[in-house]
């Protein structure tokens, strides 16, 4: 836990006091402290290209009154920089009046430990796990051209400080080992690249050689590449494998079920509550009470307790995901989604695991009923344009189906398609759901946040496949 | 306020001068402190009002060839203290690199030129108040808008970059930047759309009316869109997302990618990458410019360059690092390109538009299809069909895709080329790209 206010000019009941003076006009607000360590440790072309730790302190005050949102933030925690914010917030909201809301609701349950992963592991042990996945990579053959791993690990301290003299505390670890390699065969380069990680520490993730699973799943994909053809152009059948494609449901569905679109009524979605928005079978709920997982948290930004809101339930859409503000002005409930990258940042609703729930269907079903069409297994990253609807995502992975027989792997393609329409278009869904290795940062308004997301085996009726093979 | 030259000079000497006392060979620091101010107007009411004070200290230590990094947010002498010895602490355990130095003496920056980089104006939160007011006014007359948002932002920026190499510099920089996004409706389907301006100078600032009504009107076009058939056609970049190539360019003769050979342009120095009527500048010394710089992140003077002359490559864009791993000097892009831009083409907008008797003409891509070491790429895509010289009808759900290496030498640019981000391109073409659409 920090103490955020040692070695500083004001103690939590002066800094209560600011707090209860600025925000007695308002609806909402608060005064969010954060303390924030992270490293980040680099090898690549056999080298140790970086070592960086980061520090970095601040605060955020928020005064939200009505649909208006004033805030202020600094890395000074003081009286003066406390009182030079208050001012701010209170000339910008002058002429409005609001009535406080208390109500945060209170929560026992944890769902990661308080560990610091940068001090958990020692510096000299990382840089020797880096070189052995160096050497075990390069020991694979003069085919390995290049080898790029790290370690990012991360400890946030936060303190929210509401109105009522409610303080609300959590801390944070996260961690992610990555590696990427870029293997050369007759003139041709193709990268690989895996990861792993979570709310736990490093060793959760590497012990026991399992580092070596990372490194080999990075060599495989890239070896599937330098074998890869040309990807076909146009519209196809789609079956997209389980875990990490999943980013799919992010884009396609999870952006534009958001309070924040809905409420301003810029989401394809936002008129569409109560219908069918997706096939039957297929149930859609983003979980923050995921053990240790990437996306999970104890209390959300806001200090609200994090839940598993159902978005869609056998084709029906049941939720939007809700920060405190959006909820408010819907006449609805945080569901305990209001996230910031850090304290420079205003709250927004966001995703946490975002998952489509095991149907009944094998992943051969799948396969062996398409004529043409491909079978996509891991991704890149993906985009919404949430007021069209329209979404795409880039195939790392992936291969032709011809007369319900995987065949020879294809270039990296984008897919796009349209958001409210393809959930009808899910024709099977798979009994094999599957949770993402730990990877997945979402970008919102220029806010990067840690994600997770998870599916079965789907088949997609239709979709368009970016290619250059017509 | 945004903070003096000195207080940020005490900062940085501290640092250097701690470090070598705890037994550091090289010290290179930056100091910042940014002051930012936002409002933000939605539908004709205030939505939200931002402002922010940030500090950061970016430290890097060197033991002979050993090198380790912190970054901070908190200037207490008595917090850099504690991060100096663990930046040392980590340095002493690092692997060295023969290749991690400080720039050479000779390369640094000599003197600090004014480039009009620093606008001392202050636009306050009622005037910015008032201008998005004019803003969405303007944006909301046409009865298909439902939905405008619009933003001012105000920044000023002072910076000192210090290594124990006796360098010393930074400068006050400043920005005003404001933008509009409105979203249209017909028959229950929506899209959206903006404009976006930023300028060094308050007084540069595009007119609020300008903003508005380029943002609805480019909403308006849009709707109603189609999906068309796949096929090979010309596509036709327009000035917004033209820029991009530049970007990718940049991204593929970047010293790193060369010297780590994944780049699709690897070995390809002296050679012909576009046609030969292309010219790619980069200069970091236009007056007021949004990419301009007196010297590059390590402090290397910066200058002119051209990195494409009559379509053959002629310089990748080096730092220290890698130029060491490569043989080649610094040339100051250590932090990227500057203000980057094509030399305009001989043919007017009109007439591009006129060249064939069909094209794509693409306003908006979305999606990281671009891959730097094959050259191979595939983006999703909107914007218009375009039938002899006439913009017909809307296009989406679509993407366009080729190679990089193809798709630079089928290029022909368009003379509208504008200054007005950091990397700018005209309106431009290329021939042959493959859509996939039904």
């Amino acid at each position: 836990m920090s103490n955020f206010f040692k070695e500083t000019d004001i103690d939590t009941s002066q800094a209560e006091a600011i707090v209860t003076e600025t925000l007695k006009k308002c609806d909402d607000g608060e005064l969010y402290l954060e303390n924030h360590k992270s490293e980040s440790i680099v090898l690549d072309d056999n080298k140790i290209k970086s070592s960086t730790y980061n520090s970095d302190q601040g605060y955020g005050f928020r005064a939200v009154t009505g649909e208006v949102v004033a805030y202020s933030h600094s890395n000074d925690i003081s009286k003066e920089s406390l009182r030079k914010s208050s001012e701010n917030l209170k000339d910008t909201l002058k002429s409005k009046k609001g009535t406080y809301n208390h109500e945060i609701p209170k929560t026992n349950s944890k769902y990661y430990e308080n560990i610091n992963p940068i001090e958990s592991k020692t510096f000299d042990s990382k840089i020797d796990l880096l070189n052995s996945v160096n050497n075990y990579l390069r020991s694979k053959g003069s085919i390995v051209n290049q080898v790029t791993a790290n370690f990012l690990g991360e400890h946030k301290s936060i303190e929210i400080i509401r109105s009522d003299n409610q303080v609300l505390k959590d801390d944070r670890p996260l961690v992610r080992f990555n590696v990427s390699v870029v293997l050369e065969k007759d003139g041709k380069k193709e990268t690989g690249v895996y990861g792993v990680g979570g709310r736990q520490s490093y060793d959760d993730y590497l012990k026991d050689g399992s580092w070596k699973d990372v490194c080999d799943e990075a060599f495989r994909i890239a070896n599937v590449n330098l074998e890869s053809k040309p990807a076909p152009a146009g519209e196809m059948k789609v079956v997209l494998g389980p875990g990490w494609p999943a980013i799919l449901i992010h884009e396609a569905i999870g952006h534009g079920l958001e309070g924040d679109f809905n409420r301003k009524k810029t989401s394809a979605f936002h008129n569409l509550m109560g219908q069918q928005v997706a096939s039957e079978g297929v149930t859609i709920v983003d979980d923050g009470t995921l053990h240790q997982r990437r996306g999970s948290l104890t209390i959300d930004d806001e200090g609200t307790p994090t839940e598993n809101t159902v978005l869609i339930e056998n084709g029906i859409l049941k939720n939007y995901m809700q920060d405190r503000l959006n909820a408010r002005l819907m006449g609805t409930k945080s569901t305990g989604s209001g996230r910031r990258e850090s304290y420079k940042h205003v709250v927004l609703p966001r995703m946490r695991n975002t998952m489509m729930l095991s149907g009944k269907y094998s992943q051969d079903e799948m396969i062996s009923s398409v004529d043409k069409g491909i079978f996509a297994v891991s991704f890149g990253g993906g985009q919404v344009d949430i007021t069209s609807g329209k979404f795409v995502f880039n195939c790392t992975e992936a291969y032709e189906i011809n007369n319900g027989k995987i065949g020879s792997p294809i270039k990296g393609a984008t897919l796009i398609g349209d958001g409210p329409s393809i959930l009808k278009e899910v024709s099977l869904v798979g009994n094999d759901m599957k949770l993402d290795p730990g990877i997945g940062t979402c970008g919102k308004a220029g806010q990067g946040v840690p994600v997770g997301v998870a599916q079965p085996s789907i088949l997609i009726n239709k979709m368009t496949v970016g290619g250059t093979k017509l | 306020m945004i903070k003096d030259q000195e207080f940020l000079k005490d900062i940085a000497s501290f640092c250097i001068e701690n470090s070598k006392k705890l037994g550091a060979t090289d010290v290179g620091v930056k100091v910042i402190h940014s002051v930012s101010e936002n409002v933000s107007f939605r539908n004709k009411k205030l939505d939200e009002s931002n402002r922010a004070d940030s500090f950061a200290v970016n430290l890097t230590t060197y033991i002979e060839k050993k090198k380790s990094s912190i970054n901070s947010s908190d200037l207490s002498k008595s917090n850099l203290e504690k991060l100096i010895e663990r930046c040392i602490d980590a340095t002493k355990i690092t692997p060295s690199d023969e290749n991690n130095s400080l720039p050479d003496k000779d390369l640094m920056s000599k003197e600090i030129r004014d480039l009009n980089l620093y606008d001392e104006t202050h636009y306050p939160n009622n005037k910015k108040i008032e201008f998005l007011k004019k803003v969405e006014e303007t944006a909301s007359t046409d009865e298909k808008i439902v939905n405008t948002e619009a933003g001012f932002t105000e920044n000023k920026n002072n910076f000192i970059l210090a290594n124990s190499n006796g360098f010393l510099g930074g400068y006050k920089t400043s920005n005003f930047s404001s933008s509009c996004v409105a979203v249209s409706r017909i028959n229950g389907a929506m899209e959206r759309d903006y404009e976006f301006g930023s300028t060094r100078f308050l007084q540069d600032m595009m007119k609020p009316e300008e903003i508005g009504k380029i943002a609805a009107n480019k909403a308006i076009k849009k709707l109603g869109p189609k999906k068309i058939k796949s096929e090979k056609i010309g596509v036709i970049f327009d000035k917004r997302i033209s820029k991009g190539i530049l970007s990718t360019l940049a991204s593929a003769i970047s010293a790193s990618a060369i010297a780590r050979g994944t780049s699709f342009l690897k070995d390809q120095i002296n050679s012909e990458v576009f046609p030969n009527s292309i010219n790619i500048i980069d200069d970091p010394k236009i007056e007021k410019g949004l990419g301009s710089q007196n010297f590059d992140s390590e402090g290397v003077e910066t200058n002119s360059l051209k990195l494409v002359e009559n379509g053959i490559l002629k310089n990748y864009l080096i730092d220290t690092y890698y130029g060491k791993k490569l043989n080649l000097k610094s040339n100051g892009r250590s932090g990227g390109t500057t203000n980057l831009y094509f030399e305009n083409g001989a043919l007017s907008f009109k007439d591009l538009l006129n060249s064939e008797k069909k094209f794509l003409y693409i306003t908006e891509t979305i999606g990281h299809g671009g891959n730097i070491i094959t050259g191979d790429y595939s983006v999703g895509a909107s914007g218009f069909m375009v039938e002899d010289g006439e913009l017909t009808y809307p296009v989406s759900e679509i993407t366009i895709a080729g190679n990089f290496k193809e798709m630079f030498k089928n290029i022909t640019l368009a003379n509208d080329l504008e200054m007005k981000y950091s990397t700018n391109a005209p309106t431009l073409l290329i021939n042959q790209m493959t859509v996939a659409g039904k």
